[in-house]
């Protein structure tokens, strides 16, 4: 067992150093890192430090390796909108988004899996012909749509619920259950088409054989087996939520990492966009390695078929 | 090389063309020979794809939203830039202060609606379905040279396709369009990038499937060249998966194109896109809704159809795979 959470762990540097690589040719896309990094109205001699100081004369592979060290120890270059290093910037921001993420996950949960279990389990009725229905509106609709589509009703014309902004709880609301949508359409989908595969298995007929009620089948035997496969699912999707949340965030003004990500693409504020991708995309990396390692202790077969 | 012949009186050898037993017939070599060519498959698919009601619901409104793009300038009433601004921000002809002149209303410098939503039709539809054959040029590609000849090719093509997987991709795709000109190759090469890795993935695992089997081996012993094994036999394999693909990643790519737009970094004006004009609707949202709510329905009546077709397909194609 120790040996596959290491092994997974280890397998997760290479994504990382993939992710720094990527950051690194995104800060060669414009051609001269230092247009990326510094301010346009910069000086010729800052530029000449920033020049000898990320080792832009070097070979690339060395210009690499400086860019490496200059992240591990936690140097993102400085953001020129806000006189600050990037990376304090963007961890200011980060806990909205993960609020916002968090509250919109947990509601694609609550909906989508109980949905989908009914679903299976009154297969072909009126109520799994509904919400198959819904499912697949629900992945026909853009997220950033469905959030003015609310706004629309639910603050403009019935005022119930304000328009932005963070802060108080109703203000989560609508924008937590607009970013929910199209993953709880996904899990929805996804835990019906387990559910009907495991249903169907020979174990669960031993259970109603034995004389359970189909409520225990259903939850004790059935749901546990559908939902492993689902969490690595739930592991990759993560990285929509977190884009997704892009969108959500701009339309209701909430201030996590995606509105400064564009607030700084329109002031030209590199080092920020790149220090946000970067942390982001580490946050993701490391989400889905702790949903692998999870799987395989979930999932007995995985354990024992590798000798762990 | 008669010895390949069937002798007289011995049972005819099979056909396999592309991997699939097609027909039986009496003739020379296995494989060099033009194989007879029996349409059944393909009728007894699109007899099937017709049953489905939900499928032809998708392909008509399809065909709908195709018609628009292509007969933009013969169906709007007017043109996407035709400024008006005496008829400016009038509301939808239903409500009071609209008229049928502008039945989806105007927008604050004018132009109507309905003909800009006609015209967007066009960049958005055009832009997505050219990314999508980009990306499955290119994925289909590289999962057949990845599965067939594995190696280093394979090692190197998916872990760039797990490195690229580690970003959420809409966060990649905004910082990549920032960096870079916001030119429509741009755009379409970056909404290609969400794509080809499904096509890739797929591709090289029925490849790697496909590669194993007898008639491959035997085509080997043959002599046949790599090249001829990958179009002649692979590909066709592959095709099926490919078009379910492509109906799915269309819809994706449709909703990408269109957040792109509307945080500014796709599509860029004057050109007309369902995404820019649902950013406008944002900033209106409170005194002329109709601005962002109709190219929205636009979007969803496209991407629906898009769905429908695509679950159609593939389950005319390939019930099995119905979930």
């Amino acid at each position: 067992m120790k040996t596959i959470v290491l092994t997974r762990l280890l397998q997760g540097i290479p994504a990382l150093l993939g992710v720094t690589l990527v950051a690194f040719i995104l800060l060669y896309l414009t051609g001269d890192p230092s247009q990326t990094m510094l301010p346009p109205e910069a000086t010729e001699t800052s530029r000449a430090a920033f020049r000898h100081a990320y080792g832009l004369d070097q070979p690339l592979p060395v210009q690499y390796l400086t860019y490496l060290s200059r992240l591990l120890q936690g140097d993102f270059g400085r953001s020129f909108a806000y006189n600050q290093p990037a990376l304090e910037v963007v961890l200011q921001r980060l806990p909205a988004t993960i609020e916002l993420s968090t509250a919109a996950l947990l509601i694609a949960l609550a909906l989508a899996i109980p949905a989908g279990v009914i679903s299976a389990a009154k297969r072909n009725s009126v109520f799994d012909r509904l919400v198959m229905g819904i499912v697949l509106l629900g992945q026909s609709i853009p997220t950033f749509w469905l959030g003015m589509l609310l706004i629309l009703v639910f603050a403009v014309q019935l005022h119930l619920l304000p328009v932005s902004g963070r802060g108080t709880f109703a203000q989560l609301i609508l924008p937590s259950v607009t970013l929910s949508m199209f993953l709880a359409a996904l899990l929805a989908r996804l835990t019906r088409s387990g559910m009907l595969e495991v249903l169907s298995q020979d174990y669960v007929r031993t259970a109603r054989a034995k004389g359970l009620g189909e409520w225990t089948v259903t939850t004790r035997h059935a749901l546990r087996n559908t939902l492993v496969p689902i969490i690595t699912v739930l592991g990759l999707q993560i990285g929509g939520l977190l884009g997704g949340a892009v969108l959500t965030e701009t339309v209701f003004a909430w201030p996590g990492v995606g509105t400064l990500v564009l607030d700084s693409i329109l002031k030209r504020d590199y080092p920020v966009v790149l220090a946000a991708l970067i942390l982001v995309a580490t946050g993701f990396v490391l989400i889905n390695l702790i949903v692998d390692v999870l799987y395989c202790y979930l999932d007995p077969r995985i354990r024992t078929a590798t000798g762990g | 090389m008669s010895w390949l012949r069937p002798a007289h009186g011995d049972p005819p050898l099979t056909e396999y063309q592309g991997g699939r037993q097609v027909a039986t017939v009496e003739r020379t070599l296995p494989l060099e020979a033009a194989p007879p060519r029996p349409r059944i498959r393909e009728h007894e698919t699109l007899r099937r794809l017709t049953r489905i009601p939900t499928g032809m619901l998708g392909a008509a409104l399809l065909v709908v939203v195709l018609v628009a793009a292509v007969g933009a300038p013969f169906l709007a009433p007017y043109g996407y830039d035709d400024q008006n601004l005496a008829n400016r921000m009038k509301p939808p002809a239903w409500s009071d202060g609209g008229t049928w002149s502008h039945p989806l209303g105007t927008d604050p410098l004018g132009r109507d609606i309905l003909s800009r939503i006609i015209y967007a039709a066009r960049t958005s539809l055009g832009i997505s379905a050219a990314s999508v054959v980009v990306a499955g040029l290119f994925g289909v590609a590289i999962g057949l040279l990845s599965g067939y000849y594995r190696g280093w090719v394979d090692a190197v093509a998916m872990r760039v396709a797990d490195v690229q997987l580690s970003f959420p991709y809409l966060l990649l795709a905004i910082a990549v369009m920032a960096l870079l000109q916001p030119s429509i190759g741009n755009l379409i090469a970056v909404l290609a990038l969400r794509s080809w890795v499904v096509y890739a993935r797929t591709v090289r695992g029925s490849a790697l499937q496909v590669k194993e089997q007898d008639f491959v081996e035997g085509a080997r012993a043959l002599g046949a060249p790599d090249r001829r094994i990958i179009l002649r036999h692979l590909l066709p394999n592959v095709l099926t998966p490919v078009i379910v693909i492509s109906s799915f990643q269309l819809a994706e790519l449709i909703i990408a194109e269109s957040s792109l737009s509307f945080l500014g970094l796709g599509v860029q004006p004057p050109t007309p896109s369902w995404g820019a004009m649902l950013s406008q609707g944002r900033e209106y949202l409170t005194t002329a809704w109709w601005l962002g709510v109709f190219p929205g329905v636009a979007i969803i009546l496209t991407v629906l159809a898009t769905n429908l077709f695509g679950d159609g397909v593939r389950d005319a194609l390939d019930p099995r795979l119905k979930v």
